[in-house]
């Protein structure tokens, strides 16, 4: 009797386990990439006056990190390293173009709102910093999950800070009134400061102090 | 006094730690010293003692900025009477409808710097357990200075609130700030609310619209010549009434003679320093001198000492230069901050006209600069007298 050659079932990985869904979360609160690694402040002061683009910005932003690590880490092994900047580059800047095209072509409006930004998408440090810090020496799956999570953790933070510039700066959201007219007529005026980049920054420093005032296992040890 | 002091010893042993009320310590602690000497000493260590603690020191200052105040509050009155064409002929007339209308204008402003500063500083003193500092005195008698007198009220309160937050307690309280509290209070209105921090419009409280209310900066900037004669000779104002201060402008910064009186009250007591005083106004001079030499607008040609005149360079330069907190420490540091910020202020005033008072910016960028500053003179006096070391090692 020969016995039956039973095949063991191919352990399944699970599509998000526990380490994936690490990645997507850390950069959301604990590692996120302008809080805590301090990357990509200037594009979070500049674009950030109202929500709609902001929320453009983020996820052409998103797309282009989530990508770019894709694409780079199915290259990393094939990738000589002293040009590695230029090829990462060429990469980013294709990812960035196609970007830009896809809003000229169908959001024309919000493009020319975010002007030379969605350009300038290329150099902002989250997508050179993911790409020299994960996708050079990660799988595909894990680069682009986090890549995603960069992406996510870059737009809280931005459409937070747009959320509060927008409100008191013109007294709306996403472009529709929220203040009520009588609460203008008692005398209540719009921030100016709020419309100015040096605004933004003091809306991120809060953030910053808030986040930190609630996750102390943040703060530096003396 | 004598039964206020009977009543904070006999309540002291309820707000001492582990009392009833141990909690509100703090708060107790500081009103008690504010109104008496404390009776504990420091023992053990070494301590340098003075005779002026804080408090006193503190309070010598808002002493030196009461001429100022009392001016602005006529001057509001009499700018508005002015305007309605009442009480014409010497500013005297109708004083004491011009103090009473102005202290109604000046006084809230006062209160509400003062409630939402110290409100602060209370809470974050009592959070922090520490004991309350008095810095707040001081600013909050400049932030309404340095307002004009129509300013919403709840406008003085968030920039009053802002500038104690992220001026001072971000950076751990009083002594610690980079930047002067009051200048960070007035920066946050010109750039949040610069409608009501700027233009012909604001500077003279409850105007009729017909009256152009325009400063004698705003002159300079346009004319080449700070001096107002309107048709009627009305709304005139000569170099004598900038120097009495019956001019449009920020509440205590139109009389300079007030503002003088100040200036040596701070320096006869040793409280503010001469030498940032007279180095802003040697750089404003210096800056105003160059200019002239250069005269290619109206406004370059205007003769150099008048920049001394008008705006608020002079009361910068006296009560807000002066810092000692955010001034540079040494005493070469002293001069070139000094100079810098003079120099600057007339800089800003000529070159950039959405910004016709320079002095505030140029105060703060000094702030900013100071520690630089400070760190090379003292590098500069180690390395002379390493060279001089050097020198004496290599005869022996």
């Amino acid at each position: 009797m020969s016995e039956v050659l039973v095949q063991p079932p191919a352990e399944k990985k699970p599509l998000l386990g526990k380490k994936e869904r690490k990645l997507l979360t850390d950069p959301l609160s604990d590692n996120n990439p302008v809080t805590i690694q301090v990357l990509g402040i200037c594009s979070s002061l500049a674009v950030t006056t109202q929500m709609k683009p902001t929320m453009v910005m983020a996820i052409s932003v998103t797309a282009v990190v989530a990508l770019s690590n894709w694409v780079i880490s199915l290259m990393r092994n094939a990738i000589p390293s002293r040009i590695r900047i230029i090829v990462q580059l060429t990469v980013v800047s294709v990812l960035v173009i196609l970007v830009d095209q896809m809003l000229k072509a169908y959001m024309y409006d919000v493009s020319k709102q975010l002007s030379v930004f969605v350009g300038l998408i290329i150099t902002n440090c989250i997508v050179m910093g993911r790409l020299e810090a994960y996708a050079m020496g990660n799988k595909p799956y894990p680069s682009l999950l986090d890549g995603l999570g960069n992406g996510f953790g870059y737009g809280v933070v931005i459409l937070t800070v747009a959320f509060f510039r927008e409100l008191f700066g013109s007294g709306k959201v996403f472009g529709f009134k929220v203040i009520p007219d009588a609460i203008y007529e008692a005398g209540y005026v719009n921030n100016g400061l709020m419309m100015i980049p040096a605004g933004a920054l003091f809306v991120v420093a809060c953030y910053i102090w808030i986040q930190r005032s609630f996750a102390k296992h943040l703060e530096e040890k003396e | 006094m004598e039964f206020l002091k009977k009543k904070i010893l006999e309540l002291r042993p309820d707000f001492e730690k582990g009392g009833k009320y141990g909690q509100f310590h703090t708060l107790f602690d500081g009103f008690a010293t504010f109104l008496f000497t404390p009776d504990r000493v420091s023992n053990g260590g070494a301590h340098i003692k003075a005779g002026i603690d804080l408090k006193r020191t503190m309070f010598f200052v808002i002493l030196a900025m009461v001429p100022s105040l009392l001016f602005g509050i006529f001057n509001v009155g009499h700018q508005h009477f002015l305007a309605l064409g009442e009480f014409a002929g010497s500013p005297l007339n109708g004083l004491w409808d011009k103090v009473f209308y102005g202290a109604l204008k000046v006084l809230p402003i006062v209160v509400v710097s003062y409630s939402v500063g110290l409100g602060i500083e209370f809470f974050v003193a009592s959070k922090k357990g520490h004991a309350i500092n008095e810095g707040f005195l001081v600013s909050g008698m400049l932030i309404p200075l340095v307002l004009p007198p129509d300013i919403p009220l709840w406008m003085v309160g968030l920039a009053t609130a802002f500038a104690v937050v992220f001026a001072k307690e971000v950076f751990g309280g009083t002594g610690m700030n980079v930047l002067n509290v009051a200048l960070t209070a007035r920066v946050f209105l010109f750039f949040a609310y610069p409608t009501f921090m700027s233009g012909d419009q604001v500077w003279i409280s409850d105007k009729p619209d017909v009256y152009s209310g325009a400063t004698a900066l705003a002159n300079a900037a346009a004319t080449g010549t700070p001096f107002q004669i309107s048709a009627d000779q009305t709304w005139n104002y000569s170099l004598q009434d900038m120097v009495v201060g019956l001019i449009p402008g920020s509440i205590g910064e139109t009389s300079k003679i007030a503002i003088l009186l100040g200036a040596a009250f701070l320096v006869l007591t040793g409280i503010g320093s001469a030498v940032v005083m007279v180095s802003v106004i040697l750089g404003a001079l210096l800056m105003g001198l160059i200019f002239n030499g250069i005269g290619i607008t109206p406004f370059m040609n205007m003769p150099f000492y008048l920049h001394l005149a008008m705006g608020g360079l002079l009361f910068g330069a006296v009560f807000m230069a002066t810092d000692p907190v955010t001034a540079a420490h040494t005493e070469t540091g002293k001069w070139i901050y000094g100079v810098l910020v003079g120099m600057l202020a007339v800089m800003i005033r000529v070159f950039n006209p959405a910004y016709p008072e320079g002095i505030m910016l140029a105060i703060l960028f000094g702030n900013v600069m100071a520690p630089l500053i400070d760190y090379y003179v003292v590098q500069a006096n180690i390395a002379r007298r390493n060279k001089r070391l050097a020198a004496r090692t290599s005869f022996a």
